[in-house]
């Protein structure tokens, strides 16, 4: 079986990256292939990189407040393209408040601050490796 | 009176052999090496014996006396206290406007503006990169009619006010010395702090929009611009703030920081100023994280430092140059969202830590910040933890108190060596825009964060109420929620704005600040007549994009 294919993307004007970077590192070094989008991706982009990688996974980190309309716009061009299996993840400082409506837009897990890396490791691991297996 | 207490102590080593080993045997430590959060290892004890050959006057000088590593104020905070400033901005301008009366009423000493990322990065509200970041991070302010909203009933003469505004610094700049004007102030009494330190962004915060050398120009232009016309007023605070907050460790943040610093001013001086007319504006603004000594040490090092290269390196004469003056922040990257009220407890080490090391300002987060922009409840705890140290603590009353410290010295020494070694380093690459361009502080801090995520998740680090001491978290708080309506204010207020304002003159103004960009006359001048004419923040910046065209990092991991 292939690697699974994860997208790290940071979407919007924010530019604080280094939650990205750790943890793309992190799941680079659980021998996952890593693609990081780098900063200010809009939706358009970040679906065209999962396309164009054959991604299994797209991780969005969010710090700046703009996950409720950033993540359902996401998903919705990805519906359109027929990447509904690709497994989307968000982490960053997402208020509790939001993660239900996350979760219903089709966000399979948000990830607090400090989350464990090995958490979100598992979680990912877990769950598209089911997909591949399924494909 | 006993034999054992009046006779001389044994030497280190006899006491080593005889007493420690012993010691050891029966109980041993709790680790093989300890270790500061910036994972430097720190040993047993530090004794006269490390500090044997320290040159006071040499290496520490009187308080207000070079090289000033005990402070730049011979009397310490026994004449003023810090500037208690708490960093404030969200949603649109009349509620930030609200939120500063309620701080100045509170006791606070001075303003520091928060502006939303469209703000930071140079975009109107109605852009399509705006989506859904209008007054989240910040308050969004898109023109000067947002400006007078901001300041409406503060008389800008009378107090100082610090933004936190890099790419754009010139143009919200712009806009405060106009509504200055407005209300009568006098530019030459004015008096404040914008940030204006791009390189700390290519670093490490990433709100950049022109590549390095024309963003210097900026800045340059920025400290030509204020020693004739607005001589009061700190034309840069360089930050390691965000260069730490980004995962540096407390000497790479030092190092990349002063580094930083010295870049500035040598580009200021290849345009032609002369270093004293313009080095005296210079400020600095620190990170106070957990680890108490190592933060002290970093501070006391960062004025030796500067001194010595302002004097040595670029000739400074006046004291003004070679005393750095600096603003600290507690570390918003420590607090946690688990048991968020432990928070009010880091934050208050943190502080005390900054106002040992002499801050001259201090913004102390809220114990909520790790999940939301701050309450107005949260904020005054904050604000309230900077007033129980000024006034009950009695740290405030003896000047530099830990000078002398075995401990705080020999780590003060380690860290300003450390610091020559960057700084070689990044001299050898020949400068730090040079540095930047290939990536190289960037790698180093990424690195940096990556090894600390590490040693937590062995548990190598601890971190209360995350990796440890978990049970019974059942906290819920309240916090502060900003919803789309600002959003759609504001997009409102800019349609109207560019309906009612004479759109000729702002055309004009904006082909100006062009021919400006272009050429190599002074861009805070051809900015001014932009904001007199209301162009927008998104107008002023696209004007620049046009010309200078857009910087992209190169993404890696």
């Amino acid at each position: 079986m292939r690697k699974i294919r994860v997208v790290i993307a940071k979407p919007g004007l924010d530019g604080h990256d280094r939650g990205a970077k750790v943890i793309a590192r992190a799941l680079r070094d659980a021998g996952m292939e890593v693609i990081y989008t780098g900063l200010r991706q809009t939706p358009d982009q970040i679906v065209a990189a999962a396309l164009q990688e054959d991604a299994d996974v797209i991780g969005l980190s969010i710090l700046s407040g703009a996950h409720n309309s950033i993540c359902p716009r996401v998903l919705e061009l990805l519906r359109e393209k027929g990447l509904d299996d690709v497994l989307v993840v968000v982490g960053g400082i997402i208020p509790e408040v939001d993660v239900p409506a996350l979760k219903a837009a089709g966000v399979a897990e948000v990830f607090p601050p400090g989350t464990p890396m090995q958490q979100i490791v598992e979680f990912i691991g877990g769950r598209a490796r089911a997909r591949l297996e399924a494909v | 009176m006993s034999t054992a207490a009046s006779a001389a102590p044994p030497t280190r080593e006899r006491w080593e052999r005889d007493v420690l080993e012993p010691a050891l045997a029966r109980s041993p430590e709790r680790q093989v090496s300890f270790t500061t959060v910036s994972g430097r290892e720190v040993r047993r004890l530090y004794g006269p014996d490390d500090v044997a050959d320290l040159d006071y006057g040499r290496e520490l000088g009187h308080p207000g006396q070079f090289p000033y590593t005990r402070g730049i104020h011979e009397t310490g905070y026994r004449g003023r206290l810090w500037t208690m400033r708490q960093f404030a901005g969200f949603g649109a301008p009349e509620e930030t406007n609200a939120r500063y009366k309620a701080l100045l009423a509170a006791g606070g000493t001075g303003l520091s503006v928060a502006f939303d990322l469209p703000t930071l990065m140079g975009r109107d509200p109605d852009h399509e990169l705006s989506l859904g970041e209008v007054g989240k991070c910040g308050v969004n302010v898109a023109s000067l009619a947002d400006m007078e909203r901001l300041f409406d009933g503060i008389a800008l003469g009378d107090i100082t006010t610090s933004m936190t505004i890099n790419s754009p610094a010139s143009m919200i700049f712009a806009m405060y010395l106009v509504v200055a004007e407005r209300q009568g102030a006098d530019w030459t009494r004015l008096s404040g702090t914008i940030q204006n330190d791009i390189l700390k962004e290519f670093i490490a915060q990433k709100e950049y929009i022109y590549p390095p050398r024309e963003s210097m120009r900026l800045i340059t232009d920025v400290f030509a611009f204020c020693a004739r016309e607005v001589p009061r007023w700190n034309t840069i605070s360089v930050s390691g703030y965000h260069i730490r907050e980004a995962g540096a460790t407390a000497l790479q943040e030092l190092a990349f920081t002063l580094r930083d610093g010295i870049e500035y001013v040598q580009y200021g001086v290849d345009a032609g100023l002369e270093v004293d007319a313009f080095v005296p504006r210079l400020s600095f603004f620190f990170n106070a994280h957990n680890d108490f000594f190592e933060e002290i040490a970093k501070y006391r090092a960062a004025r030796r430092l500067w001194a010595e290269v302002m004097r040595d390196r670029f000739g400074a004469r006046d004291e003004r140059s070679l005393k750095l003056r600096f603003h600290t922040q507690t570390a918003g990257v420590s607090l946690t969202a688990q048991q968020p009220y432990n928070n009010v407890v880091r934050t208050a080490i943190q502080a005390l830590a900054g106002v040992l090391g002499g801050t001259q300002s201090l913004h102390t987060n809220s114990l909520d910040e790790a999940l939301a922009l701050p309450t107005a409840e949260a904020v005054t705890i904050a604000l309230r933890t900077q007033q129980v140290l000024a006034h009950e603590s009695g740290v405030a009353n003896v000047v530099d108190p830990l000078g002398g410290s075995y401990y705080v010295e020999a780590l003060t020494r380690d860290m300003r060596e450390g610091a020559r070694q960057h700084f070689d380093t990044i001299d050898g690459m020949g400068g730090m825009v040079a540095a930047i361009e290939r990536g190289y502080p960037q790698r180093e801090i990424a690195e940096s964060a990556y090894r600390f995520q590490q040693a937590v998740e062995r548990r190598e680090k601890i971190i209360v109420g995350v990796n440890d001491f978990v049970a019974g978290d059942t906290t819920a708080i309240p916090t502060l929620y900003i919803d789309e309506r600002v959003a759609e204010q504001q997009v409102a207020r800019l349609e109207a704005l560019r309906r009612a304002r004479d759109g000729d003159r702002a055309r004009r103004a904006l082909d100006g600040l062009r021919a400006v960009a272009a050429g190599t006359g002074n861009t805070m001048d051809a900015l001014l007549e932009c904001v007199r004419a209301y162009a927008t923040i998104g107008e002023m910046c696209d004007a620049l994009r046009d010309v200078w065209g857009e910087y992209e990092e190169e993404p890696f991991i």
